[in-house]
């Protein structure tokens, strides 16, 4: 895997799972509190007009996360196939 | 029995308050709506229930005032029980809050509801098998057909009727040098805190280094926890027991939260079963339509278009019936009020000031007002707003504000009042008075038909297609709205209220069909209401006040020119005149009244005799100097000038500040009047 790939490297359709959050205080939480914890799959599922901000299938919901916040959240791309729903299978 | 219902933003939790206390507060499908704490009553069997409907919020950290309210509701206002209502379409989030509020009381009944829209999407949820994991009662509903309420109010009597308070085995269990941390602390905070408050949780609150809710904590209970000398040196102990098993600093809130993700994970692998993979397919579709690179912005136009397509067309009729009707009244109540008896003058005020304003109000005003309302409110519930505001996000990011301001503004289309409390959703003060100061230049309900009428009756009349002509002229002059709030709020985050652009995320929630036939009902009814309700209490004053100033003379010239020839000079730099300008003045309680009032001064120096229509109205405006130029500043100044009176106090409320109140006044005031003269200037060059 080359440089780190983030959050906002994503393009529509890709998935990927996240590997860590950089991100500090509030935003952190937030974050957090939306389901982007280490291990989760995202998936992108769109990106508006001006390319930001983009739209994240996160554990069921669709978030919407500037480039700059997105820039902080370190992932692993995932091979296409891959539903969020094999969440689990994948982390047991 | 004191129930607080909380849940993720969106998930119906007012439509249930309402469906379950009868009362009817405003619901829409994008967060933000319940801005103020509701309370309302329901009575069963003998059984008193008062409901408080909480803020939505995602977790019991908050990140607004909003949802600090929900916070301190859960937490130290110890309700009899916690109604957690969750969208059985997206359970893992929702169960997340659910988890977080079973460690502070174990009083919970969960709710999942929308399960229509479930069974739509091909989703099951076991509700049992949910109920026996968390212990708790879980009932499903379908808020919006009233489906489950009468088993949720028979699980909370449950609740209240349970004698047996043993606490139940904690609901989540953290990694094991966390646990033992907790059992470490837990005695020693027990006995400072009061019998119901759970003292897991208030250890597992120190361990995360949770000072904000700590303090809170201490407020209520009257004991900062924190500072007793036993429970800090049981909890240096314990830090250094989590950072021995290497979790330290911020890691600390990591390892709660991720459990307690991987105990939702847990339950819906458990309980949810879906039909098919891609059940959010037709979402996706729709939002790439709407939000793709070269769709998204035409679109939007298009759909804003046709609202003010269908608003126009629709109020002609009722307009027309309505105008007939009502100013062909006039001549019956003036002989009806002659045979009573009433002394001309009185009789003159009654007919040719308070019932010429009321009839135009009426027949003019609420038509439009009728209609845009209820099909604002069909897009609102659909779920469309918050993909405007994802839109509008990077041009208001560049503006230094808030994505949310977006949305701010969509509800100024309703009431600019309104769109001021409803920026309570924006966290950061700075954004958020950014967004208050600008709202007013979206046009409100009150304004909306009066650009609409000066559009007819001056830029198309009965040209071929004029109602398309019409729909676009306006969209234009909302452009123009828009632009000026992008680029006022550019200036002000420049100047007054300098920061940078705070982070947040914006849920995009799945489009949900909306009751079209009960919006529209329900919508209609209720505008009407409220629009008659507005004239009765302020057009038929200001009625009577014009038809005084234009019938009391001093010196030979009646007060109404008086004021309107002071006002000239300074009017006519504007390419207005002093009728006009002080019509919006007059106009300050209501916007609705503007055009009336000048129609008023008009006819009282003016030549008609008799108002059917558009056209006759025209005429009159034409015979008294109105030019193209005229109708263009005059809508100019509609578009932008000061917040009308209930605009003005509402800011003055939710700022506190008589100087943000000023400045509220006088921005888009400024504005209007720098605007007006430049049109003004420019078209002197070429006239």
């Amino acid at each position: 895997m080359g440089g780190k790939m983030t959050l906002g490297h994503m393009v529509p359709g890709e998935r990927a799972r996240v590997t860590r959050l950089s991100t500090k205080g509030g935003m952190r939480r937030r974050m957090l509190d939306m389901g982007l914890v280490p291990e989760t799959v995202v998936e992108c599922v769109g990106q508006s007009m001006m390319g930001d901000p983009k739209a994240y299938m996160i554990r069921g919901a669709v978030i919407a996360i500037r480039s700059e916040d997105a820039a902080e959240v370190t992932v692993s791309p995932l091979p296409a196939g891959t539903s969020s729903e094999m969440n689990k299978e994948a982390s047991q | 029995m004191i129930i607080a219902l909380a849940g993720n933003p969106n998930v119906g939790k007012s439509t249930l308050f309402n469906g379950l206390t009868g009362m009817s507060q405003h619901t829409g499908n994008w967060p933000g709506k319940t801005v103020d704490v509701a309370r309302g009553r329901a009575v069963r069997n003998g059984r008193e229930y008062i409901f408080v409907d909480l803020p939505g919020t995602y977790s019991l950290i908050p990140h607004s005032a909003e949802e600090a309210v929900a916070r301190d509701a859960i937490c130290f206002g110890r309700p009899d029980a916690a109604a957690v209502i969750c969208d059985a379409t997206c359970l893992e989030r929702n169960l997340n809050l659910v988890l977080q509020i079973l460690e502070v009381t174990p009083k919970v009944v969960m709710c999942v509801n929308l399960m229509d829209e479930a069974k739509r999407k091909g989703i099951h949820v076991d509700i049992d098998r949910l109920s026996s994991l968390l212990g708790i009662p879980v009932i499903a509903t379908v808020a919006r057909s009233k489906k489950g309420l009468n088993m949720l109010l028979d699980a909370l009597d449950g609740l209240d009727d349970k004698t047996d308070n043993t606490q139940n085995a904690p609901i989540i269990s953290y990694p094991e040098p966390m646990e033992r941390a907790i059992a470490l602390l837990e005695p020693h905070i027990a006995t400072h805190l009061p019998e119901d408050m759970s003292a897991r949780w208030a250890a597992l609150k120190l361990l995360e280094g949770d000072d904000e809710t700590v303090l809170c904590m201490a407020e209520h209970i009257g004991c900062d926890i924190s500072l007793m000398p036993d429970v800090s040196a049981v909890l240096s102990n314990a830090w250094q027991l989590l950072s021995d098993a290497g979790i330290d600093g911020p890691a600390q809130t990591d390892v709660t939260v991720s459990a307690i993700m991987k105990k939702a994970e847990d339950l819906v692998t458990e309980t949810v079963t879906l039909d098919h993979r891609d059940r959010d397919s037709t979402d996706r579709k729709i939002d790439r339509l709407l939000t793709g690179r070269i769709t998204g912005y035409p679109i939007m136009l298009a759909l804003l278009s046709l609202i003010f397509w269908i608003t126009l067309v629709g109020a002609n009729y009722p307009s027309q019936a309505l105008s007939d009707m009502l100013f062909g009244f006039e001549g019956i109540l003036s002989d009806g009020l002659i045979l009573t008896g009433l002394p001309d003058g009185m009789r003159e005020l009654l007919v040719q000031g308070v019932y010429r304003v009321l009839a135009w109000v009426v027949a003019v005003m609420l038509p439009p007002m009728a209609i845009f309302f209820p099909l604002f409110t069909l897009l609102e519930d659909a779920g469309f707003l918050p993909r405007i505001a994802y839109n509008l996000d990077k041009p208001l990011k560049r503006c230094a504000a808030c994505g949310k301001q977006a949305l701010t503004m969509c509800m100024g289309f309703g009431c600019n009042a309104a769109g001021v409390v409803g920026c309570r959703i924006i966290d950061s003060p700075r954004e958020r008075l950014l967004a208050i100061l600008t709202n007013s230049f979206v046009p409100c309900n009150g304004r909306f038909p009066t650009l609409a009428a000066l559009i007819a009756m001056f830029c198309t009349g009965s040209a071929a297609f004029s109602s398309f002509l019409s729909a676009a002229m306006l969209t234009a002059v909302i452009l123009l709205g828009v632009l000026l709030t992008l680029v006022s709020t550019k200036l002000l985050s420049k100047t007054l209220l300098r920061g940078v652009p705070s982070s947040f995320t914006l849920e995009l929630p799945p489009y949900r069909l909306p009751r079209i036939g009960k919006v529209i009902v329900r919508s209609v009814f209720d505008r009407t209401l409220f629009v008659l309700g507005r004239a009765a209490a302020v057009a038929a004053p200001a009625g009577a006040v014009i038809w005084l100033m234009a019938n009391t003379t001093a010196g030979g010239q009646t007060l109404l020119s008086i004021c309107a020839s002071y006002l000239d000079p300074f009017a006519r730099l504007c390419g207005l005149d002093g009728v006009i300008l002080l019509a919006f003045i007059l106009g300050f309680p209501a916007n609705e009244i503007v055009i009336p009032v000048m129609i008023m001064a008009y006819m009282s120096s003016g030549t008609l005799s008799e108002l059917q229509g558009l056209t006759e109205i025209r005429a009159l405006f034409i015979s008294c100097g109105w030019t193209p130029v005229t109708a263009i500043c005059t809508m100019l100044f509609s578009l932008s000038h000061w917040p009308c009176s209930t605009t003005l106090l509402t800011v003055k409320k939710e700022t506190g500040s008589l100087k943000w109140t000023l400045l509220a006044a006088l921005l888009p005031t400024v504005c209007g009047i720098a605007m007006c003269m430049t049109v003004k200037a420019i078209s002197s060059l070429f006239i």
